[in-house]
This record gives structure tokens, C-alpha cells and sequence, in this order.
């Protein structure tokens, strides 16, 4: 594996690899700032991931909604959040998925003072 | 004591969180629900220190949220020379605040002086500023009507692609910023912001993370001790704040423009907003 970024458990460390890997989704989901834009994906997500030149697993991820997999594939965090806003969701709803809850239990944790590691 | 006012002198600093959902509250009428009440009570006695002593320029370090800038290009360090940055729309219209006027006299001093010091940044002369700036901004003046108090010079830091700068380097950039604002020949009383913070992480299975020890740890050393914080490595504080915590990094570019000393006047430290440790902390540097 190239480079030397640091591998932490449980956390995603966005890098140039990342960077190229993840070029066309991040590309896309930047697109998603406009009405417009945000109106044709939702017209056809499927059509609207092809003609930014996603793979057809950046598509999948993104159709599915598989935030995991659509930051293993390089997306980067704040460029997907563009998504997660047409969606009309937020932050807590992004973690709930990463940490298998929902939102509801999730905003409830955080409430509570967060989690602690190590 | 205030200095003689020949020059420009750095008046005060000011480090504070940049989470959107607090900018959302003020926007939205929201800040004395049970959920924020706490967070923008404690924000009242450093609002009225600050407001005594409002500053002509503020020089805000912050980071771009996929608004102004993309991925194809990312600079490590950006500044802003423009004479009035517009407010994003980071997807579902702007935030209802003022845009944003720059101070391009102080930028070009600041991009000469920055430069010949061997710090080698993008220089952005026209981008539209996001929450990372403008909650800053808020938490200082929570109504600035028509304009915000002061102008600004936008310093933007990046802090989501690795790797990031260094601590050390952040600070260091900071020291070349008083250096700079040393020989400005204006007499203007400037403030610097440090924004961002404190520990987070919004994805990945440590999602949720909040490390009050460390925050704590570093609300005191970034006062007393801030070469304590310029050893930490990008591992450290990805580690121990969060893959997003990293963005404290900026709190040193603001500690390392003022001088050795500073008198903390306020400090305040609530969870959670939305997901983040939420600090404010403010310095008197006169």
C-alpha cells in the first residue's frame, strides 16, 4: 500500500489516493450546491452518476446510500455532505450510519456527553 | 497597556468552534431552546468583552467546507485579498448575514511581508466564504444588522485532505503573521480568529467521539503552553480529537500571531453541538 498516512481504527483519513480515486464522485456531489443540479439527480440518480463518469461502484454506493462504502471508494466527507443535505438529513443521521443507530439514538449518545475512546 | 498607535497591533484573539447547526440556531431563533440555551449563555460574557473592544480588522483562520473550493486544487494555506467576499450558499441558500468586506490594503501587506518570510500561499482574490467564517463571525457579534463590525482578511487552512500542515507549521505561520502586522503602517487595531474545533469525528465506527481531557488539555495549553501543541503530529490529533478534530490545528496559526504572553480573559466549553465539542476562548493580547 502506498503512502504513509496514518491508519487509525474506526476512522477515515482522506488522502491524495483517496483523492484520486474518489475525483468523479467528489466532482459530482460538488455539482449538488446548485437547485438545478440537485433537481436533475433526482430526476434519474442512475443517469446523473453516469454522466459524471462514476464507477459503477461509486454508482451503487451512491444510489444505495452506502456512506461507508461511498468513503471507501474516496469520497470525501464534506463533499458527500452535499448529499446528505439533498436528502434533508445531517450530521448526527451520517454518524447513526456509521456506528449502526439512528439519528434519534445517536443526538440521544451525543446528549449524553459523546463517545469516548482509548 | 495598549501600544503607542502608530502601527497596527493585534488586539485580541478569539478561538471558537465553527459548527454550522450554531449559525443554524442564531438564524433560525433557536438559541435559547434547552438544547443550545447553555452553549449561547456561555457565549455572553465573552460577547461583551469583545464588543468593548471591536476591532477594525479581523483576521479569521478557518477552513472551506466543499463551498468556495474543490479538490482538484488544495492549497495548504490561502488568503484572501479580496475587497468583499460573498456569503456561500452551501446548498439551500445562504445564511441570512452580511456579506463579508475584506481589507485589501492589509491582505497585500500581508501577502509581501508572508511571502518574503517564506511561507508560500495561494493567494485567492475572489471566493465566497462559508459557515467556517461566518459563525465566527456570529459568535463575536450575534446581530450585525446591515454590516458586520469590521473587515476581514480571510486566512484559510486546509484541513481535509492529508496531509494537513503541521502544527508547528500553523504556528509558525501565525508568528509570521504578527511579524507582518508589526511593520503594517496603518494604526489599525486588528483581532485574529482561530477557528474549528474541538474534537470530532463524523464518520468512520469512532463517529461521535468527543475526548474532554484532551480539549481541556488543550483549552490550557493554548494559552500557557502552546509549544506543548506544536509537538503533537497530524496522528495525534486525529487520534485523540477526531478525524475532523484535526481543524484545531488553526486555533495555533491565531495563538502564534499573538505574543508570548496573553492574559485568557474567557473560556467555556459545552457538548455537544450537533456532534462536536463546542469551546470558546478568548485572549487579550494588548
Amino acid at each position: 500500500m502506498a503512502g504513509s498516512k496514518p491508519v487509525i481504527p474506526g476512522t477515515y483519513i482522506y488522502d491524495t489516493a483517496d483523492g484520486r480515486a474518489g475525483a468523479a464522485m467528489n466532482r459530482m456531489f460538488a455539482t449538488l450546491k446548485k437547485p438545478a443540479n440537485r433537481a436533475e439527480f433526482t430526476a434519474d440518480e442512475a443517469a446523473y452518476c453516469d454522466r459524471h463518469g462514476l464507477s459503477d461502484q461509486q454508482k451503487d454506493a451512491v444510489l444505495r446510500r452506502d456512506w461507508p462504502r461511498m468513503m471507501d471508494l474516496g469520497a470525501n466527507l464534506f463533499f458527500m455532505f452535499k448529499l446528505i443535505l439533498l436528502d434533508g438529513k445531517n450530521s448526527q443521521s451520517l454518524s447513526a450510519a456509521f456506528t449502526g443507530t439512528t439519528e434519534e439514538e445517536f443526538v440521544r449518545i451525543m446528549v449524553a456527553g459523546g463517545r469516548r475512546f482509548g | 497597556m495598549p501600544g503607542g498607535g502608530v502601527l497596527a497591533e493585534i488586539i485580541w484573539g478569539l478561538a471558537t468552534s465553527h459548527v454550522p447547526s450554531i449559525g443554524a440556531a442564531m438564524d433560525r431563533g433557536l438559541t435559547q431552546d434547552p438544547y443550545w440555551k447553555p452553549l449561547f449563555d456561555a457565549y455572553e460574557p465573552a460577547r461583551r468583552w469583545m464588543a468593548e473592544r471591536v476591532p477594525d480588522v479581523a483576521i479569521i483562520v478557518y477552513n472551506d467546507h466543499a463551498n468556495a473550493f474543490d479538490l482538484d486544487l488544495v492549497p495548504t494555506f490561502t488568503i484572501g485579498t479580496a475587497a468583499r467576499y460573498e456569503v456561500a450558499d452551501e446548498g439551500f441558500g445562504r445564511r441570512p448575514v452580511p456579506d463579508v468586506v475584506g481589507a485589501p490594503e492589509l491582505s497585500e501587506h500581508l501577502v509581501e511581508s508572508l511571502i518574503d518570510d517564506g511561507f508560500d500561499l495561494a493567494i485567492g482574490q475572489d471566493f465566497v466564504v462559508d459557515h467556517g467564517l461566518t459563525v465566527p463571525l456570529s459568535v463575536f457579534c450575534p446581530e450585525p444588522g446591515e454590516a458586520w463590525p469590521c473587515a476581514v482578511v480571510p486566512i484559510v487552512v486546509n484541513v481535509i485532505q492529508y496531509p494537513q500542515p503541521t502544527a508547528a507549521r500553523c504556528y509558525a505561520l501565525g508568528q509570521a503573521i504578527r511579524r507582518a502586522v508589526a511593520t503594517y503602517d496603518q494604526p489599525i487595531r486588528i483581532a485574529v480568529f482561530g477557528t474549528g474545533g474541538m474534537s470530532h469525528q463524523l464518520a468512520g465506527e469512532r463517529a461521535g467521539l468527543i475526548n474532554p481531557d484532551f480539549d481541556h488539555m488543550f483549552l490550557d495549553a493554548i494559552e500557557h503552553e502552546p509549544a506543548k501543541l506544536t509537538s503533537l503530529t497530524r496522528t495525534d490529533y486525529i487520534r485523540e480529537a477526531g478525524s475532523e478534530g484535526i481543524e484545531l490545528i488553526m486555533w495555533l496559526v491565531m495563538r502564534g500571531a499573538l505574543n508570548e504572553r496573553v492574559r485568557g480573559v474567557y473560556r467555556a466549553y459545552h457538548v455537544p453541538a450537533s456532534n462536536t465539542a463546542a469551546a470558546v476562548a478568548v485572549f487579550d493580547n494588548t
